[in-house]
């Protein structure tokens, strides 16, 4: 991939990302404490201070990254951000940018089987299909 | 002394044995909790868009609903339903946001109620906890705490970084409470759903650092948790032959078993 930087006022991206997250990434100064409270850092494609770089250079690759699926929505990122980021809005955003095209991330049929085999807690349904379906 | 109690659509079905472990213990240190006349799913998570109004209303209307209830706090067992609504909570605390909401709904005016998980009720219950106690625990637990009771800072019902609550109710119960880094680790919540064998790892790194640290059991809130930590120990297992399944429990089971003298588990044990 190749780098490239776009001017912050044609960064279409991170003028989405900021409107439905409220979170001003721009202030990310890329010092990789998110990373390393992560918990899932290891099974991602772009760790967090990767997608918060992606964003603020409005690199659209992060928005088909496995990585804004994997975020479990912990905040351990968010209570440690040296400059008061809340980055699983970040997340948030990029996923609802997908969610709002009406693109699903899970179809019910699956989410079904899985909860007859398993017998998986109404909990862990409903928060999957908050965080999967528009 | 009567406190308002919110179940949540998890101890109502998956993890009824929770929620009837709790109806008893807190029963045995004074506490009554008078589970509300009317209630809705809170939703689960709370919505992290900004712009999204629609997702809060179900949590804020359980909010209104206890309080017209003539309820001024309210108690909920669940961390997940926790989480939410007092992030709901946290959320109308603010009048232009309440403004937008209240549009959804045309109820009476909101006063200021106070949301408190089980766990708070009991900080300053430790001396009643002692006193009911028959038949101290034995044995070493690890106390988890995952995400929902510590973050986002604003929820927190102990200190984020270092809780210790829940190692005070152990100790007072008369088990022994061990020190481990991971007790506010998530354990990969719902991506149980997608991403199954990452939950798998999460929950072998949780279970050998608490077993390192000493522990034979662990100790939680969550209905999540109890059944990502539970259901994927099976899977860990398969994977690694070697390894051995510890048990877990709700620390209203471990309340119990101290003031009963023995353990009573609950009819639903989620088929182990
Ligand atoms: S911790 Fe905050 S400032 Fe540091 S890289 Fe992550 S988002 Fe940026
Ligand atoms: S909220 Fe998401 S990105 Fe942040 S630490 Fe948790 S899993 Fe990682």
């Amino acid at each position: 991939m190749s780098y490239y930087h776009i001017e912050e006022e044609e960064n279409e991206l991170l003028a989405k990302v900021e409107e439905i997250s409220g979170e001003i990434v721009t202030l990310c100064e890329q010092c990789g404490i998110c990373t390393t409270s992560c918990p899932m850092a290891d099974e991602m494609d772009f760790t967090p201070a990767g997608i918060m770089h992606a964003v603020k250079i409005g690199d659209k690759a992060v928005l088909d990254s496995k990585a804004i699926w994997i975020c479990a929505s912990c905040f351990t990122c968010t209570v440690r951000c040296p400059r008061g980021i809340d980055l699983a809005k970040v997340t948030e955003a990029l996923r609802q940018i997908h969610l709002r095209k009406n693109k699903d991330h899970i179809n019910l049929e699956e989410v079904k089987e899985e909860e007859l085999e398993e017998d998986l807690p109404p909990i862990a349904i409903v928060s999957a299909l908050r965080k999967f379906t528009g | 002394m009567e406190v308002a109690y919110y179940p949540g659509c998890t101890l109502k079905t998956h993890a009824k044995e929770f929620e009837k472990a709790a109806l008893k213990a807190y029963r045995a240190i004074g506490i009554e909790l008078k589970e509300l006349d009317k209630w809705y799913c809170c939703g689960t998570v709370y919505s992290l868009a900004k712009d999204n109004i629609m997702y809060k209303v179900a949590s804020v209307r359980n909010i209104l609903n206890a309080q017209k209830e003539g309820f001024d706090c309210l108690i909920v067992l669940c961390s997940m339903c926790y989480n939410t609504l007092k992030q709901a909570q946290e959320f109308i605390k603010d009048e232009s946001n309440l403004a937008r909401i209240k549009a959804f709904m045309d109820e009476e005016e909101y006063k200021g109620i106070e949301i408190l998980h089980g766990l708070e009720l009991l900080k300053d219950k430790m001396e009643e906890i002692k006193k009911a106690v028959k038949k101290p625990l034995n044995r070493k637990y690890a106390a988890y705490y995952g995400c929902t009771l510590l973050r986002p800072k604003s929820v927190a019902i102990d200190s984020y970084e270092k809780p210790s609550i829940m190692e005070r109710l152990i100790e007072a119960l008369g088990g022994i409470a061990v020190e481990w880094p991971l007790k506010n680790e998530c354990c990969g919540s719902y991506n149980i759903i997608t991403n199954k064998e990452i939950v798998v790892e999460r929950v072998r790194h949780i279970i050998e650092n608490a077993r390192q640290r000493g522990a034979e059991a662990i100790v939680t809130s969550c209905p999540l948790c109890y059944f990502n930590l539970k259901e994927c120990q099976k899977d860990v297992k398969r994977i690694y032959p070697g390894f051995e399944e510890m048990p877990l429990y709700y620390y209203t089971e471990l309340m119990n078993e101290a003031f009963n003298g023995k353990f009573d588990k609950g009819e639903n044990n989620n088929g182990s």
